[in-house]
């Protein structure tokens, strides 16, 4: 992956290089490099207990890497000051996986937070900017509505409003599908590419539900066991002649990944031969 | 044995550990309050439900400790003809005790443990940290008012205690024991001083503010983000409170009074 | 952040309540109302025993309270304590003659000085001294006095 400088600051908006990262003693990665170009939606794929959320949280410099380096248009996020981290950070949106909303403000508060905080607009030009990114998700109605009020898919399309708030360049999607029933799962993929393409954004999608994410991601980068196993377009992956990703696409119940998690034999056990149990 | 001194000493390593964070944590929020100034709105929303909504508790609480001091305190001083002394007796034990220490511990139970939990929750549904990302620092958007409101709202509920307590002392002494109300307020003025003993009780009353909004607010930030720890941390503020509240008021005592 | 009309309202009555306490709790309960050095006038007395008397202890004439003892100190030439009494700006008709002695409210109540006017015209101005003074009673005294007048009768 030879790509000169020159490139890679108008190409490629983060640059992850051998990235380390564990957890007490259990490795989360290790040695894991991902290219996130600009404008595209890029998909960070794995098994849970993969640590994609930690690799976003490493993005946003919540985190620490051991050793490795993440570039984000430019600037090394763990090399920066606190305030040069924060400047960073208001171009990137988070969308959390439980959507975090503030449970003590309103939907209209929530996405106006960003702005009051880092902005000195107008009243009447926050209520335009919030009331655009709520139609831009389809709430401009429940803009009046408290978190606790709205289901679970309403509630990420609220955070997704928040974390746009301050068009940002790069939005990062935690698990936006997980827990969702059909429809608000089609509403969230829709929304992903189409703000994507209409704002010009880039957005990273970590996610396991490998349909949805390939439907509309241009690249996707599979991790297992703190290790990129494969990567490239939807269509290349699903071809691929690794075996562990054919049975991840495919979501295959056993193949590399054993159906048991380790344990001593079954047999052993039922018969009480060994164990804490007997 | 070997068992119980290792654990001991876990213990104590973690207690250290967790001083030192809550102070570094203290003097971040410290650092972060003057910013505030430009967003004295954040501040009275906080007092607001710290203060106000704390009010009720201290002024049924004040009355009834004071009508309780007039009562005994009658019974005690009646069998040495003082009775005429039954406003110094509660003034003072108001101004420099009851007041101070008594609304420190009613706030650790009705405002600390409130602003642990809710501090506590933010964390474990990830709002502080969804603010974090939003490049919005949580220890000055969330923290430094909460703790600011604590340290404004303590002595001003201190003073509103002891007011209320001496106003039922008053009324129980005058109304119903026949104490003299012109010998209570005139015996209470004569020995009560303003520098020694409201202005120190005020003094008081700030420490403990500091110190009881400090711990409710380092708990519920240094909390187990699930359920179970927002509930520790909520116990543990109240314990802990009550603990320093009683120990400093000695410290204090012995300085001022000593 | 958005703070309610009545929110804001309520933090500003619960801010003057407590700053009322504040207050009355200065004026009402505390001495910080009764006579600031700075006004009145200072008046000396000198006792050869001033008993339990303190500072800030009240000084009264007729019963009304009038000032304050402001220091005690001790006179190195005539070993005498010396009073010094703040006297309020209203009471400045003091007779010369003006007698103080140092009296006990109760049996066990604190101790003032109660000043006993006389019939002079010339009054007292800052600075003077009373001449006529009568020193604390002390109760040891009186019934050691007692005892030795009743065993020598």
């Amino acid at each position: 992956m030879a790509i000169d400088s020159a490139a890679e600051s108008s190409d490629v908006l983060v640059d992850i290089r051998g990235l380390h990262y564990s957890r007490g003693n259990k490795k989360i990665f290790d040695g894991v490099d991902i290219q996130i170009r600009r404008g595209r939606v890029t998909a960070i794929m794995g098994p849970s207990g993969t640590g994609k959320t930690t690799l976003l949280r490493l993005i946003g410099g919540q985190l620490r890497p051991h050793a490795g380096r993440i570039v984000v248009d430019g600037q090394d996020v763990h090399k920066l000051s606190r305030a040069g981290l924060f400047r960073l950070r208001r171009r990137m949106g988070l969308l959390f996986q439980s959507g975090a909303l503030f449970t003590d403000l309103t939907c209209f508060e929530n996405v106006a937070f960003p702005l009051r905080e880092h902005t000195t607009l107008p009243e009447s030009l926050i209520r335009n900017l919030v009331l655009m990114k709520l139609q831009a998700v389809g709430l401009r109605g429940a803009r009046d509505l408290y978190p606790s009020q709205l289901s679970g898919g309403m509630a990420r399309r609220v955070a997704l409003a928040r974390a746009i708030a301050l068009d940002p360049t790069m939005v990062l999607y935690d698990e936006p599908f997980s827990g969702q029933d059909p429809i608000s799962m089609g509403v969230l993929v829709q929304l992903i590419r189409l703000l994507n393409d209409a704002l010009g954004l880039t957005s990273v999608v970590v996610s396991h539900d490998v349909d949805e994410t390939a439907a509309i991601s241009d690249m996707i980068y599979v991790i297992s066991d703190g290790k990129v196993v494969g990567e490239g377009t939807p269509q290349a992956l699903r071809e691929t002649d690794s075996e562990w990703v054919r049975q991840f696409m495919s979501a295959l119940p056993d193949g590399p990944v054993p159906f048991h998690y380790p344990a001593p034999s079954y047999r052993s056990e039922l018969l009480g031969e060994a164990g804490p149990g007997a | 044995m070997i068992e119980w001194t290792r654990n001991l000493g876990a213990k104590t390593l973690q207690s250290l550990g967790k001083l030192g964070r809550a102070t570094l944590f203290l003097l971040r929020v410290l650092a972060g309050l003057p910013g505030l100034a430009r967003r004295p709105l954040l501040v009275v929303a906080e007092i607001y439900s710290v203060g106000v909504l704390s009010l009720l508790i201290i002024v049924v609480s004040g009355l009834f400790v004071g009508m309780v001091l007039g009562l005994q305190g009658y019974n005690t001083l009646v069998d040495f003809g003082a009775e005429e002394s039954l406003g110094t007796l509660v003034a003072l034990s108001l101004t420099r005790e009851l007041g101070p220490v008594v609304t420190a511990l009613l706030f650790a139970g009705r405002a600390g443990s409130a602003l642990s939990a809710e501090i506590g929750l933010m964390k474990a549904t990830e709002q502080l940290s969804s603010m974090e990302m939003m490049a919005v620092d949580p220890e000055r958007r969330v923290i430094g008012p909460r703790f600011l409101a604590g340290v404004i709202a303590m002595p001003l509920l201190a003073a509103i205690f002891t007011f209320l307590g001496i106003i039922g002392a008053y009324g129980i002494g005058t109304n119903l024991l026949g104490v003299d109300a012109g010998a209570f307020w005139s015996q209470m003025q004569g020995s009560v001083s303003f520098y020694e003993d409201v202005l120190n009780g005020v003094i008081k009353s700030l420490v403990f503010g500091v110190v009881a909004s400090w711990i409710a607010v380092f708990e519920g930030y240094d909390c187990m983000p699930t359920s179970e720890g927002v509930s520790r941390a909520t116990t543990r503020t109240v314990v802990h409170t009550s603990l320093a509240v009683l120990g400093l008021d000695f410290i204090l005592t012995a300085l001022m009074f000593g | 952040m958005y703070v309610s009309r009545t929110a804001e309202l309520w933090v500003g009555l619960f801010v003057l309540a407590g700053i009322a306490s504040l207050f009355a709790l200065a004026m009402k309960v505390s001495n910080i109302a009764a006579f600031q050095s700075a006004d009145g006038y200072e008046i000396v007395a000198r006792f050869q025993n001033i008993g339990g008397l303190t500072e800030r202890a009240p000084v009264t004439l007729g019963g009304v309270q009038i000032g304050r003892v402001k220091s005690i100190e001790l006179d190195q030439q005539t070993f005498q304590a010396r009073v010094i009494l703040a006297i309020a700006p209203d009471y400045n008709n003091l007779p010369e003659d003006t007698s103080a002695s140092i009296l006990t409210s109760g049996l066990l109540g604190e101790q003032y000085v109660g000043l006993e006017p006389g019939g002079m015209d010339a009054t007292l101005s800052d600075g003077d001294e009373i001449m006529l003074t009568q020193s604390a009673l002390v109760l040891e005294k009186i019934i050691s006095q007692f005892l030795y007048q009743t065993a020598s009768e």
